[in-house]
């Protein structure tokens, strides 16, 4: 990568990081919380964009950032009033921003009719509204940004004043100056040139490196010593510059100090001085020799003295410019460092190679008989304590704070909410929350498409809360959580709750459940999850864009989570996501099934038991149920459901794993043995075979033995569509 | 000698366009993200050219110029200041603050190395 994509992925990168603060600044300011400060920031967040889009040539970027801008400084300077509306304008143009900066860096999709729309709006709310327009906010924003790209060709070229009013007298412009006529300077500095940090010296050797310049000096102001002020300006200069020199070049030189010294800039009409000094090429020393004669007041403020041609250096500036040295390094001490994700992720790997090579080992060590309380044997028990603590450091790397994508969706919900017409807060708990990088992409879209149907399906018009005797704004909440080893995402709305005999009238409808069939409130709630269900009567812009619940719930399977949903009519509705916290390893449970090694998510496990006859009883023709303590559950032969062998297998020399799938029930898997309980690094199955069904992923056990990984909601689903208990998964059975 | 420059931006963006801009041209970067980090530098750091930019955190441009000119050992470092604004108002008040020079962004590294020429011993 060159420098300047680098550069570019920086910007791309800082965007965003200052789009969320534009968000997180106007809502609080919406909130009426904001001060001057959170104002500021909000300004400088699209400056900042600005800036940086400049560089990059990002014109479209640049404009509608202009005129953005204009508004927050109006804003800022309280020429313009901060009103509810406006700054819910403010939080539009934030989004368009974003979608702006997205087109510009993947070529995202962008609805140009709405940016030019916000555009005009921007500019409207920045002339219309403001009690007094300022040039910037009066001139609308498309030709104000016009006008600099000129400035931007030239880099620092427009310098917009007149000279003729400058210096009262007549300007020579460039064309007025002929080729052969040479220029002649006439320069005298005043104290505020040097107190500002420029020299004329400086100055004049840039004047040479244009070409042959007679330069003198004209000391005769100097007075005496007595009466000499160390930081007044005593010297002025004229130059007679060889006629190829063009004059907006020597002007260029001279764009920092018009205002601070008498300039002159012109046709020379008369031979310049009397004393002319012409200095020979290589300038540098001549120009010292040239100048030494100068009288230069040795006064303790030697920094603002001007003539010393290669200033010298106090003692303690020696001291420091010796000890700069270590400056870059001292400045440049920074908390954190970028480092490119495949090298965490290659850690990551070898990590888990670690970890497997590390199991194999103990149970070498196991097999072969060693004494628990032998040195290799505690040796190894420190390998092992240490092998976990690195995997755990190497996952802290990739684990993130949930916090991006929640604040995106505060985004997501104004626009719902416009589009529907529905007043809508957003309330987010736990977004420090961390989660594995991967988990945390992979979560935009089901939680995207959550918040749209909370607020579009949940949430109920303003005038039916009202009519039901609630506030008139809905609330959608976001939390996030650490339970037990995983990440508990819930997504809940106050709205009416599922409408259970709409659902199930469609169900039926569309022949997903017999018209007579008996469901349970929590079954039919489920069917939401069912492929092709939609709620919705008809097609909106909000959910009808072909996802369904069924996708939300396959994207967050495939991150090994589960989805669940509790609804309470009038009172609202629940998703609750269990996602783990990394997708790198999996505390498992090895058993064995007709002489297979699987491997149970420890997560899904309740407890593990050894039927006894008196609790297995027969229903139907194929399937049993196992009594515990007063329930029945289903009883899973995992051996017949994977397909290993035909016969049932005798429930009383098997053992009994208690599994809850994501709908919390409760399901017992029927294994032959268990051989104990293991850490196992996650291999994907898919990607390196394909989708085998009821297998989640692959490991490596400590025998170097590949064992997969049981995907217990899919065998769960798949013994019930067996069954017939209940249709509703049978199409997921014969997909697989 | 090799000139060392002190850069003050909050933009990670410009910071690093500036580095490669000035390094290229054989100078000595020092960064900083706002002007309070920008004094805190020049405690140990005696830059030959300051570039800032105005609109930033805790102190902008305005600010940093300001504590720089009142300090009688920084005071004669030439400062440019980085900024968008090509309004004369912004730059009128850089330099009354006592900004010896500005840089309009989008910037030319010719343009800005040439600048820092002009205002650099």
């Amino acid at each position: 990568m060159d420098t300047m994509a680098a550069i570019k992925q920086t910007f791309f990168q800082e965007c965003e990081e200052q789009l969320a603060e534009l968000e997180n600044g106007l809502l609080a300011i919406e909130r009426q919380e904001g001060d001057l400060e959170t104002i500021n920031a909000v300004f400088r967040a699209v400056h900042s964009i600005k800036g940086g889009a400049g560089a990059f040539g990002l014109d479209d970027l640049v404009r509608f950032a202009h005129t953005f801008e204009t508004t927050l400084d109006l804003m800022r300077s309280s020429e313009l009033e901060i009103t509810p509306a406006l700054v819910k304008l403010m939080l539009r143009a934030a989004d368009g921003l974003a979608d702006l900066v997205r087109f510009s860096r993947d070529g995202a999709d962008l609805d140009r009719a709405r940016i030019a729309q916000l555009n005009g709006e921007l500019s409207r709310a920045a002339s219309g509204e403001a009690a007094v327009p300022t040039i910037e906010a009066a001139a609308p924003a498309a030709p104000a940004i016009a006008d600099e790209p000129a400035a931007d060709e030239n880099g620092f070229t427009p310098i917009r004043f007149s000279l003729d009013d400058l210096l009262g007298g007549p300007a020579f412009s460039a064309d007025e100056t002929s080729a052969n006529a040479p220029l002649t300077v006439r320069f005298k500095p005043k104290p505020e040139l040097y107190a500002k940090a420029n020299d004329a010296v400086v100055l004049l050797r840039e004047i040479r490196r244009l070409g042959e310049a007679k330069i003198s000096c004209d000391t005769s102001e100097i007075p005496l010593i007595t009466e000499l002020d160390p930081e007044g300006a005593y010297l002025s200069w004229a130059v007679e510059l060889d006629p190829a020199i063009e004059e907006a070049s020597v002007r260029e030189i001279f764009e920092f100090v018009v205002f601070d010294c008498d300039l002159d800039i012109g046709i020379a009409p008369e031979p310049v001085s009397a004393t002319i000094l012409t200095l020979p090429e290589p300038a540098a020393p001549a120009v010292e020799a040239a100048f030494a004669p100068a009288p230069i007041p040795q006064a303790d403020t030697a920094t603002v003295i001007p003539l010393a041609p290669d200033r010298e250096m106090t003692p303690t500036e020696t001291l420091i410019k010796a000890g700069q040295a270590q400056q870059p390094a001292a400045a440049g001490q920074q908390t954190t460092i970028r480092v490119d994700l495949d090298r965490v992720d290659r850690l990551i790997d070898l990590v888990g190679e670690l970890v497997i090579n590390q199991s194999m080992l103990a149970q070498r060590v196991t097999e072969a008989g060693i004494a628990r309380l032998s040195e290799v044997a505690v040796g190894l028990d420190d390998l092992e304590h240490l092998t976990r603590e690195i995997q755990d450091s190497v996952m802290a790397i990739r684990a993130q704070p949930v916090r991006p994508i929640f604040q995106r969706m505060s985004r997501v919900v104004r626009e719902v909410a416009d589009m529907t017409g529905k007043s809508v807060r957003l309330v987010t708990e736990g977004e420090g929350c961390e989660v594995d990088k991967t988990v945390i992409e992979r979560l935009a879209d089901p939680l995207t498409h959550m918040i749209r149907n909370a607020i579009d399906h949940g949430l109920e018009k303003p005038e039916d809360r009202v009519a039901a005797g609630k506030p008139e704004q809905g609330i959608v909440r976001m939390t996030a959580a650490h339970r037990s080893g995983r990440v508990i995402i819930e997504v809940s709305d106050d709205g009416a709750g599922i409408n259970r005999a709409r659902v199930r009238e469609i169900a039926v409808k569309k022949g997903l459940i017999e018209a007579n069939a008996q469901l349970s409130d929590s079954e039919i709630d489920d069917l939401i999850f069912h492929p092709g269900f939609s709620t919705a009567s008809s097609i909106s812009d909000v959910s009808g864009r072909g996802v369904g619940m069924d996708v939300v719930k396959r994207s967050i399977q495939a991150l090994g989570g589960r989805i669940s949903i509790t609804s309470r009519p009038g009172r609202g509705t629940v998703f609750t996501l269990s996602l783990p916290l990394t997708l790198a390893v999996l505390d498992g449970m090895v058993v064995t099934v007709s002489g297979q090694t699987l491997v149970v998510p420890l997560t899904a496990i309740v407890e593990t038991l050894q039927p006894k006859k008196q609790d297995v009883h027969g229903l139907g023709d194929t399937s049993r149920v196992i009594a515990i303590r007063g329930s029945f559950v289903p009883l899973i032969d995992i051996g017949r459901e994977l397909g290993y062998r035909d016969e049932e297998a005798d429930p009383l020399n098997s053992v009994a794993i208690m599994v809850e799938s994501e709908n919390r029930s409760q399901s017992a898997l029927l294994v032959d043995g268990i051989i104990g309980q293991q850490q196992v690094v996650i291999k994907s199955l898919e990607t390196n075979y394909g989708h085998v069904f009821g297998v989640a992923a692959a490991t490596i056990l400590g025998d170097g033995r590949v064992a997969v990984i049981l995907d217990v909601d899919a065998v769960v689903a798949g013994s019930r569509a067996d069954t017939g208990r209940s249709d509703i998964s049978n199409r997921k059975r014969n997909a697989a | 000698m090799k000139k060392v420059i002190l850069t003050v931006d909050d933009s990670r963006t410009i910071r690093e366009m500036l580095r490669t801009a000035l390094a290229d041209a054989g100078m000595d970067v020092l960064q900083a993200e706002d002007g309070v980090h920008g004094l805190e530098v020049l405690q140990s750091a005696m830059p030959d050219v300051i570039v800032t930019d105005i609109n930033m955190p805790r102190m902008d441009g305005f600010g940093f110029i300001e504590a720089v000119r009142s300090n009688d050992q920084y005071r004669a470092i030439p400062i440019l200041v980085l900024t968008t604004e090509s309004m004369d108002e912004k730059k009128d008040r850089a330099r009354r603050a006592g900004a010896t020079g500005w840089i309009v962004k989008p910037f030319d590294p010719v343009k800005l190395v040439s600048a820092i020429n002009r205002v650099a011993a």
